[in-house]
């Protein structure tokens, strides 16, 4: 009499079929389509926005974008000087984001990040970046300042530059990526287990009376994910911004 | 039923498990204690950070923006443990 609830297998859930080139190596399936609207459509909205010295319509999306990762981003975290990172910061951003917010998104309801290629590509993108702007401003001595921070006494070095070592060129780009492909797969799971639910009790007789609460908690989820969807491009986006400006100035 | 057929017929219900069963069993119940455990710390620490940031913010209400910024990356490293333990739960369970 009571339903059983069928969860499906994990594959079922992050795998997805090749729409073109199956079997080549090259497969481009619903993670590569979402991965290249997420490029997409934020290069396609600034570039119909006008550059007028008044905006209107798309304009004031754009700027909006722009001044929301200048301010609370890049200011706030690496300062003034951070300018030149700014197009990597918004575009991180941005492209995180959509290709979050498809997750949402009814016919996609599926995150290009929750898959693991791409936070670890934007990881590893980030951690080329704050090597390279260490050792482009202070040379070698980027590495001096990173391996052996001063102000400790020497014989302290032999366990504080194994960790330094491990902390900040290994553990960095992992967690980064770690952070944001659990986060999106977690909300992924979340919003398919109360989908099956939902479904399951509106089959069940006498558990329907359930249903409702299992249908609001999956809006609720929804909205609730939008914001992770959010949140978790900001965060990312400012933690590049906190490493490339540990690298640019690493005495603070 | 004498002590002997019951130890006779939990026998035979143990060999009923393969060992692929027995370790799928295993994987499930520790894929649960696994995220379980991994939730309290972060749970913690989380609750700890935010009610902080929510004091220094009420005391300070100029500092808001700043607060909140070194709130967030506060949160998104302790949130970082928390996420290694449902990426355990995940391979446990699935893989």
């Amino acid at each position: 009499m009571f339903a059983k609830l069928e969860f499906p297998p994990i594959e079922n859930l992050v795998e997805w079929p090749a729409y073109l080139f199956d079997g080549t190596g090259f497969d481009f399936n619903k993670i590569g389509l979402i991965s290249v609207l997420a490029m997409a459509i934020p290069a396609f909205l600034f570039l119909i926005a006008g550059r007028e010295l008044i905006p209107r319509g798309v304009q004031n999306l754009a700027e909006i974008t722009v001044q929301f990762v200048e301010r609370q981003v890049m200011m706030s975290a690496i300062g003034p000087d951070g300018r030149a990172f700014l197009p990597l910061l918004v575009s991180l951003f941005l492209f995180i984001f959509f290709g979050n917010i498809f997750e949402v998104i009814p016919t996609f309801h599926m995150p290009a990040n929750a898959r693991m290629a791409n936070p670890l590509f934007l990881a590893l993108i980030t951690w080329f970046v704050f090597v390279g702007a260490g050792l482009r401003h202070h040379g070698l001595g980027y590495l001096k300042a990173s391996l052996f921070p001063p102000g400790v006494p020497k014989a302290l070095y032999l366990l504080v530059t194994p960790i330094e070592l491990l902390s900040t060129f290994i553990l960095r780009p992992f967690g980064l990526a770690v952070r944001l492909f659990a986060n999106m797969l977690a909300g992924h799971i979340l919003l398919v287990t109360f989908g099956v639910l939902s479904i399951t009790l509106l089959d069940a007789s006498p558990l329907v009376v359930v249903f409702p609460f299992s249908f609001a908690m999956l809006v609720a989820l929804t909205g609730f994910e939008i914001m992770v969807s959010f949140l978790q491009a900001y965060i990312f986006s400012l933690l590049a911004a906190v490493y490339i400006d540990s690298s640019l100035h690493p005495h603070h | 039923m004498s002590v002997l057929a019951m130890a006779t017929e939990a026998i035979e219900l143990a060999q009923d498990f393969t060992a692929d069963e027995a370790k799928a069993n295993a994987a499930a119940s520790g894929a649960g204690m696994a995220y379980g455990l991994a939730a309290i710390g972060p749970g913690i620490g989380i609750g700890y950070l935010v009610g902080q940031a929510v004091q220094a913010m009420a005391r300070q209400p100029e500092a808001a923006g700043q607060v909140q910024t070194t709130m967030f990356l506060g949160i998104a490293f302790t949130e970082a443990l928390a996420l290694i333990g449902f990426v355990v739960f995940i391979l446990l369970k699935f893989v």
